[in-house]
């Protein structure tokens, strides 16, 4: 504690404390009120808490004033390590000296958000100890985020951290947190392991996230169907979405079931007319015919018929790569480079983390600085990015065919020559080498 | 002198927690292997396994930013009334997983009480998926806690129920850099005044070469200016983005003047029914106005209001707007149309109807 003061230091509760009036307006209403919570921590938390959350609540009230914020960045890690930390110095510290260091620490949780009361209480008493008592589930970056404490706390906090199984998450030019959905662990729709993905592919590129030294930040997020609950498409630079490459499966009884229950109409106007290619039909005796050569694997139909329809047997990802919001050139979402992969056996993984290696390290040496890997794509074009992860074009990475004709085309014979051969070594004959 | 009490701990990198070791046991057992799931009411999934092993999901709302006073209650609830076991969802949502259907109502009184919403689950209004704001972030235009609390008093009917014609995703982001992400509706800073430079501070904590390379419209250069090595910006080319604003503090792109809010919607992460989207402009320049930001709430209710009356069952607002057309939903929500709706960035040729096809 920093004054080793104990609770009946009342300062906080005396004189010494900042009015908030601005801030008091948003502890009605019935949605739970983060202003309520700061003020428990200044009346009620531990010395080291109250001191601070007075000084954080009236920096607060302060830039709700002012209606401007009055944190500076700056370098706090702990030994051993290169990021992880969000360093916050205060502007206004002679004002609120307290809070004049209210660093976070990005700490990364369990795949699929995972807990137990009894870990999270765990948490709770480190943070009280070494921090603000403030905590984050979760950051947009995907990590738990404690969120307010000094240089000598973030080292502390993080010791006891490390030493409950938990360990800091990426900032600054690096490998970040990822995240995945709760997948297999509670969603008939996931069509692969997600836990088992995302910590093979985080743990062994673990490095690249502790020691920042990526041209730009670097995002996995991991999805277990085409409903992409993580936000995968939009906001990673690597999204791995589960998919499917042979038949819905559709349980004809649990059809007429649905349809007896919602009604016929209603099953036409939200499933069939609803598909994106139009390649469900709905028989006269209520049953469901899906032409799976159309389906697109978009997941609407299984959304609505829970019970009656179930991705296929013939299950693993899709990865897309380049997703990132505006900066520098504009939005990108990823581009869908594998259509799929299979994602099962442990050689499928090793493949999987082997392309994830692969593209990190493709990223480190040819992005320019503060360029992202989408970005990178759009410079040098998608076919040069293909020949250096030895991908072969396909037809499900476009939307259309290029409708520009600058292009030099001579060794167009050639390329149409690998095409019908792959085409040949996929229908099973033998080509010669 | 003891070497070990001078020695640094080292870290133990143990990277991605195992989940398994927190996981309900339900969970645990019938990983891979579930079967179907529905809803029984708002804020409740039933999950049922292939083995017959079901599953209750309790989802309820937080502030996201929680002290370690309501974190330990939502503790003492799942002990008290769940199994112990909890997830958070991607929108700071906690769930209670309980294996006995005898718990659910229970549960749900006990999370009620203590103020705590159920819901967030299918047709509803989830949380505001949002960032740091004034509470933290060193960039920050507006505060992000704040305006969701507004947001959220206001839409607490529709996270609780189940009435809306698809799930509503709404973010906030208190800069351009839109770390809330893309949503249906997407609250964000929108800066309309170029950065005021404070010269005598550039040279000392800027590294200009990297400052105008960060520039999206190379609008940036380097000059001399009271006789220092500054930097200097086109303002007729400057697009407000704040781009240069973290790695430069000193070109101040937030200030009452300049910091506005605007609402962008039909963002769509899904790839269900229609390809994901990226959101698209509605209304600008609304005042960034805490601490209640009213008129940034009557605009996302006028939105949110017309897209409940009109769109059809599982249509997300973006593919609401794709039916109706953007002259209705102009009409519809009784914003305006203006000239800054027309996107003149690269690619915006592509954003154009090249066709005769129009609405009347």
């Amino acid at each position: 504690m920093k004054d080793g003061d104990p609770r009946d230091d009342n300062k906080t509760t005396g004189e010494g404390v900042h009015p908030t009036p601005l801030l008091d307006e948003l502890e009605d209403g019935p949605w739970p009120s983060f202003v309520t919570g700061l003020k428990r921590l200044r009346d009620e938390g531990a010395p080291n808490n109250r001191k601070m959350m007075n000084d954080l609540l009236g920096q607060l009230n302060h830039s709700y004033e002012k209606r401007l914020g009055f944190w500076k960045g700056g370098t706090v890690s702990v030994y051993g390590y290169g990021g992880g930390v969000i360093p916050r110095f205060s502007e206004v510290a002679d004002k609120f000296p307290e809070s004049k260091e209210f660093h976070t620490l990005r700490v990364m949780p369990p795949a699929g958000y995972h807990y137990t009361t009894d870990v999270l209480r765990k948490m709770c008493d480190i943070w009280e100890r070494h921090g603000s008592g403030l905590i984050a589930f979760h950051g947009q970056s995907g990590d738990i985020m404690f969120q307010g404490t000094d240089t000598e706390g973030v080292q502390k906090a993080f010791d006891e951290l490390n030493e409950l199984g938990f360990d800091l998450g990426g900032a600054g030019p690096a490998l970040r947190t990822a995240m995945s959905c709760v997948g297999h662990a509670r969603c008939e729709q996931s069509c692969y392991d997600e836990v088992r993905a995302h910590r093979t592919i985080i743990n062994t590129l673990l490095d690249e996230m502790h020691r920042p030294s990526l041209p730009y930040k670097f995002k996995f997020k991991f999805s277990g169907c085409a409903n992409d609950c993580v936000n995968a498409i939009h906001r990673a630079d690597f999204a791995v979405i589960g998919t499917w490459r042979d038949d819905i499966k559709i349980d004809q009884e649990k059809v007429k079931e649905h349809i007896a229950t919602v009604g016929r109409k209603y099953t036409i106007d939200t499933v069939v007319n609803m598909c994106p290619t139009r390649a469900i039909s709905l028989h006269d005796d209520d049953t469901l015919e899906i032409d799976n050569k159309s389906c697109v694997r978009c997941m609407h139909c299984i959304n609505v018929m829970t019970k009656a329809l179930s991705p296929g047997d013939d299950r693993g990802v899709s990865i897309l790569i380049g997703g990132k919001r505006a900066l520098k050139i504009g939005d990108l979402m990823g581009i869908n480079v594998i259509p799929f992969m299979k994602l099962e056996t442990d050689e499928d993984f090793e493949k999987l983390t082997e392309f994830a290696e692969n593209v990190v390290e493709f990223f480190a040496d040819n992005a320019l600085e503060h360029e992202r890997i989408g970005e990178t794509i759009d410079r040098i074009g998608l076919p040069a990015f293909l020949e250096a992860m030895e991908i072969d074009p396909d037809p499900n990475m476009v939307n259309h065919p290029r409708t520009s004709c600058f292009v030099r085309t001579d060794d167009f014979d050639e390329e149409a020559a690998k095409w019908f051969e792959r085409k040949a070594r996929e229908a099973g004959l033998r080509v010669a080498e | 002198m003891n070497e070990q009490a001078t020695t640094p701990r080292m870290p133990d990198e143990v990277g991605v927690p195992d989940p398994f070791q927190y996981m309900h046991p339900v969970l645990k057992k019938n990983y891979g292997n579930w079967d179907w799931h529905d809803r029984p009411r708002a804020g409740v999934l039933r999950h049922v396994s292939k083995s017959g092993d079901v599953i209750y999901t309790v989802r309820a709302g937080t502030q996201r930013q929680m002290d370690v006073f309501t974190i330990r209650k939502l503790c003492d609830i799942g002990d008290k009334y769940a199994d112990g076991h909890v997830r958070f969802t991607t929108r700071s949502n906690i769930e209670y997983l309980v294996a006995d259907e005898a718990k659910v109502a229970p549960l749900i009184e006990a999370l009620q009480a203590e103020g705590f919403p159920v819901g967030g689950t299918g047709a509803s209004v989830s949380m505001v998926s949002h960032t740091q704001g004034w509470l933290h972030c060193d960039i920050p235009g507006t505060d992000a806690s704040g305006v969701v609390k507004g947001l959220m008093d206001m839409l607490h009917k529709e996270f609780v129920q189940e009435k809306m014609p698809n799930r509503v995703r709404i973010t906030t982001s208190c800069c351009q850099i839109n770390c809330g992400g893309q949503g249906d509706i997407a609250v964000n800073v929108q800066y309309t005044k170029p950065p005021k430079i404070n010269h005598d501070l550039v040279a000392n904590v800027c590294e200009r070469p990297a400052v105008v390379a960060r520039c999206p419209v190379a609008a940036i250069r380097p000059a001399m200016v009271n006789g220092k090595p500054s930097l200097e910006v086109d303002e007729r080319k400057c697009v407000c983005c704040g781009a240069c604003y973290p790695p430069c503090p000193p070109m101040q792109i937030n200030g009452d003047d300049s910091t506005k809010i605007a609402i962008w919607v039909g963002g769509k992460h899904s790839n269900a029914r229609s390809k994901p989207t990226f959101h698209k402009l509605a209304v600008a320049n609304l005042p960034n106005n805490a601490p209640h930001w009213p008129e940034v709430k009557e605009a996302v209710g006028k939105i949110i209001n017309a897209y409940k009356r009109d769109a059809k069952h599982w249509e997300r607002m973006g593919e609401w707007i794709e039916r109706i057309g953007w002259p209705a939903f102009f009409e519809k929500t009784g914003l305006a149309f203006t000239k800054h709706h027309l996107d003149t960035w690269t690619g915006a040729r592509y954003t154009m109807n090249h066709s005769a096809h129009v609405r009347f």
